[in-house]
């Protein structure tokens, strides 16, 4: 048993837990923010993706033990003052969801996406960046569009407030 | 149609919930005192379990207990069955071996439960797994179902000797076969329809809750059927009297068609709940899920296609072995049967059919419905043939179709199906027209001189949705009825509440089941709650599965506002001391019509709840219900072109342009349609390009994680160009058919038969892998 402690969301906290319970579990179990999800045991489908340190990651990837004293950003922390941020705008207003299993994961890694290529996206690059993010429900087609009209939101946004 | 009504793009009133990691998945409930479970399984796919010994894994930190196979059947708990009878030619009923939701004898493929673990983490749970100690004795394997036939191989169940189930037929033998006499031309093929892993993105899981004090177990599972969940956990599996049983399905991550099941995890959850005295909750891992939820497909067919002169269909005859597992999952026995060889017609007007299906166990995992489950199968046996038929024929596929479609309805076919409606040249053409074909050949041309192999394939696809009417599907041999049900509650305030028995896991229903409300009332869609998933809630309901909730659940809804309506307008004419007949409701109000008198909609629902001031004779309140069985199936129909460039030198396939041109009926919500037609089609395209599970010769599964097993990803899939065009069906109130599986069902074979195609060789299995495709191209040449 350890103790971290991390800052999430905006707020300092910290658990107990062994030395192998991975960043997701302490996510869920420990600090009860269960919008973030695991979808698989390799790292591969992306449902656990949240913001340490301001870039996205996979939290079924590490420890928590290895994610101690860093600034951590989950779903549950991305909508300001109950306003949606303009990826999950973006997403509602692109059918980029059904089931919503993959939501959280999908939205944390467009984030991210866009963010990293300064809102400069078109669909052959948003498709190669998804790798890592699996959707069964959606055939992504609208999750491409979604990404694609927040990072032209984002960037327009931008542009006008330079 | 009003801003939120029926055929509105209405944006979802769920998402804002999922979008902010505030949906209620089972695995995110918690409740005091819970433990958690993991499952003891078996490593091998056939073996004699001699001893469970878990002496050493009860003393581990943190366990709770250990329970197996033994106690449970000392406990009473019942076998795991099919719901569906079916039987074989020789009248013989199917051959049902015993399923028990913990092994003591047998195990019979890999990942059969045998033990469950309960304790205090999820990690105490696997180390103390790790510490039971089973002696096995090893059986014999047989995973191939064609194998699995023939004499002398592994005997799965006593009950089934050479592991057949059933041995099935339909349609007419001896008329089939002298058109295939007869025939101008007879095209000959033999087609492989990959077995599948469901792979809904949240894994199943379940969390037992038992009270002690009233005697009453609580079910949280991932189901897309809970109220048939508790039916069956009930009168079969004799886990608690239904009064005594509730099951809840909240947010479920998908389903496909593998959340309809019960499973012995759930039923081991509830019973473990009651033996340990605290809430149970298992969350199976993905490698379990591949191991375990139920798979799909799995045909092999030999097909006979009978053509005259003038290359018109005479004669259909059709083989198929189907492979159904170790043991019959809950629908299983219907899959390759009455939702399989029921659409051998497809679009063509033949006028003999005959298919024969045997079914057969092997030491697999159990094969069950997958989106669109058995519909899949005959389209791509049909479209796979019909392509072939034009490239012997020497006229093109389109021609041919058009030569053989169903030009008039009602439609009989000679395997039940009676078509209410439809217009297939129509999707045809929309089809051509969005992916110019008429382009194809420049276009091609262009690729040839970059070195690329560029193809065109097609499908012409029919599906059957909303099966039904129940006394129809009873004596076809279901064990349950096929109706759904609705309850509409209009409160004193005029808020209204729709309890459903459909089970929404993705379908947008809080929104579209509103949208009919709105439709109806004029009130705007946020004063409108959708209840389903939970039986304590909920009167009996059927679920959500091939695509019956447009279809079947909201013509349930329809009914119920019919009742609502009717009394609405007694109570509002009785206000404003009008004639029934004469009230209208619009925009939120009850209106004398021609006249500027006119009730809100509140206030007539307050009236209706204080009781001042009712009819003579009217009891008080406004809530209505309806159960809805159907008359018929609704047959949805469309064409697919898919058009690929493959690369000679490694295989790859590209996919560079995929069309739908669907008939669904009318359509309540033209955006979550669209987002149906997507995410079918990526899964038929995962089918035909990447997906395929995998046994090696002693039953080891060999895909069993996302690394092994390639789900379709973004850059495996272009954007989609999808139009309806739709001709309303007759049979249901709302004209709807259903959309929920149509991509799965057209997409395989468009593609397949764009890449043969494009490489000039027919002979290509499902997943077209780059290997394959490469070896086929250089086969060819
Ligand atoms: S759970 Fe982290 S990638 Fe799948
Ligand atoms: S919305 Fe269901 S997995 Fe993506």
């Amino acid at each position: 048993m350890a103790k971290v402690t991390m800052t999430v969301n905006g707020r300092q906290v910290s658990g107990h837990c062994d030395d192998r319970t991975l960043l997701v579990q302490f996510i869920r179990e420990n600090l009860g923010l269960t919008g973030t999800h695991v979808g698989c045991d390799t790292s591969q489908c992306g449902a656990c993706v949240i913001h340490m340190d301001g870039k996205s990651v996979k939290s079924c990837s590490i420890l928590a033990a290895q994610a101690a004293g860093s600034t951590i950003t989950t779903i549950e922390g991305l909508a300001a003052d109950g306003e949606l941020h303009p990826v999950q705008a973006a997403f509602k207003a692109n059918h980029g969801l059904q089931c919503g299993f993959c939501t959280p994961g999908m939205v944390m890694t467009a984030v991210d996406m866009i963010r990293r290529h300064q809102g400069q996206l078109d669909e052959a690059t948003v498709r190669a960046e998804l790798e890592g993010n699996i959707c069964r429900c959606t055939g992504y087609h609208n999750i491409v569009k979604a990404i694609l009209a927040a990072a032209a939101e984002m960037s327009g946004a931008r542009v006008a407030a330079e | 149609m009003g801003v939120e009504g029926i055929g509105a793009r209405v944006a979802r009133k769920e998402d804002k919930r999922f979008l902010t990691g505030k949906g209620r998945y089972t695995d995110d409930m918690s409740v005091p005192g819970m433990k958690y479970a993991v499952f003891v399984r078996s490593p091998h796919a056939h073996a004699k379990i001699l001893k469970v010994d878990a002496s050493a894994a009860k003393d581990m930190p943190g366990v709770i207990d250990v329970l197996d196979g033994k106690q449970i059947l000392a406990d009473g708990i019942g076998n795991l069955i099919c719901g569906w009878m079916i039987h074989s030619k020789d009248g013989s009923p199917m051959k049902m071996g015993a399923w028990r939701p913990l092994a003591h004898e047998t195990v019979r493929y890999v990942g059969d439960a045998v033990a469950i673990v309960v304790a205090d983490s999820v990690a105490e749970a696997r180390d103390a797994a790790e510490a039971v100690v089973v002696d096995y004795q090893e059986l014999p394997v047989v995973i191939d179902a064609s194998k699995a036939l023939e004499a002398g191989q592994p005997q799965l169940h006593p009950e089934a000797p050479n592991n057949l189930i059933f041995d099935w037929q339909i349609g007419d033998e001896s008329e089939t076969d002298k058109a295939i006499a007869t025939a101008a031309h007879v095209t000959e093929v033999t087609i492989h329809n990959n077995r599948l892993s469901p792979n809904p993105m949240e894994p199943r899981a379940a969390l037992g809750i038992y009270d002690a004090g009233d005697d009453h177990y609580t079910c949280y599972t991932t189901s897309q059927n809970p109220h048939v969940a508790r039916l069956v956990m009930s009168a079969f599996y004799n886990v608690a009297p239904e009064n005594k049983l509730r099951v809840i399905a909240p947010d479920v991550g998908g389903g496909f068609g593998s959340k309809i099941y019960i499973y012995p995890e759930e039923i081991v959850c509830l019973w473990a709940s009651k033996r340990t005295g605290v809430p149970v909750k298992w969350t199976s891992d993905r490698t379990e899920a591949f191991l375990t939820d139920a798979h799909g497909r799995d045909h092999v067919s030999t097909v006979k296609m009978a053509f005259d002169a003038n290359n018109r269909i005479i004669g259909l005859k059709v083989d198929t072995i189907a492979n159904l597992g170790a043991y019959m999952s809950l629908f299983s026995s219907a899959v390759p049967t009455y939702l399989y060889a029921t659409l051998l017609s497809g679009q063509y007007d033949i006028p003999a059919i005959h298919a024969n299906v045997r079914t057969v166990y092997t030491n697999t995992a159990p094969v069950d419905a997958y989106r669109g489950a058995g519909r899949p199968e005959a389209t791509y046996l049909l479209e796979r043939t019909m392509e072939t038929a034009a490239r012997e024929l020497g006229v093109s596929p389109a021609e041919l179709r058009r030569v053989n479609f169903i030009r008039s309805f009602p439609h009989q076919t000679p395997v039940i199906m009676n078509y209410d409606a439809g217009d297939y040249e129509a999707s045809l053409n929309a089809a051509m027209q969005a992916a110019d074909w008429n382009g194809f050949a420049a276009r091609k041309a262009e690729a040839d001189r970059r070195g690329m192999k560029r193809g065109i394939g097609m499908s012409c696809y029919i599906e059957a949705c909303g099966i039904a009417p129940s006394a129809a599907v009873g004596s076809l041999g279901a064990g349950v009825g096929l109706w759904e049900s609705a309850e509409v509650r209009v409160n004193a305030v005029g808020t209204i509440e729709v309890l459903t028995g459909s089970h929404s896991h993705g379908q947008g229903h809080e929104t579209t089941f509103a949208q009919l409300v709105a439709d109806r009332f004029g009130v705007p869609i946020d004063s409108v709650n959708i209840v389903h998933g939970d039986t304590d809630k909920v009167q009996m309901g059927m679920g959500t599965y091939g695509s019956r909730s447009g279809a079947v659940g909201m013509s349930a809804v329809v009914k119920a506002l019919d009742k609502v309506e009717a009394k609405a307008k007694k109570i509002a004419a009785h206000l404003m001391e009008a004639d029934e007949s004469d009230i209208v409701i619009e925009n939120g109000e009850l209106k004398v019509a021609g006249t500027d008198k006119a009730v809100p909609w509140f206030q007539m629902a307050l009236a209706a709840y204080t009781a001042h001031n009712l009819p003579a004779g009217m009891e008080p309140g406004l809530k209505e219900g309806a159960f809805y069985d159907p008359a018929n199936f609704t047959f949805p129909a469309g064409c697919y072109i898919c058009e690929v460039e493959v690369d000679p030198d490694t295989g790859r396939t590209k996919i560079v342009q995929f069309v739908a041109a669907d008939d669904f009926g009318n359509i309540i919500n033209p955006m979550i349609v669209e987002g149906q037609v997507h995410g079918g089609i990526a899964q038929g395209i995962g089918q035909a390009l990447l997906e395929g599970v995998h046994y090696d010769p002693s039953g080891q599964l060999l895909t069993a994680s996302y690394m092994d097993y390639a789900m379709p990803r973004a850059d495996d899939l272009p954007s989609f160009q999808v139009s309806t065009s739709n001709t309303p069906c007759p049979n249901n109130p709302l004209g709807i058919k259903g959309c929920g599986e149509a991509g799965a069902i057209g997409s395989p074979p468009a593609l397949i038969n764009a890449i043969t195609d494009a490489i000039g060789n027919n002979a290509l299995t499902m997943p077209a892998t780059p290997q394959k495709v490469w070896a086929a191209a250089h086969a060819a040449k």
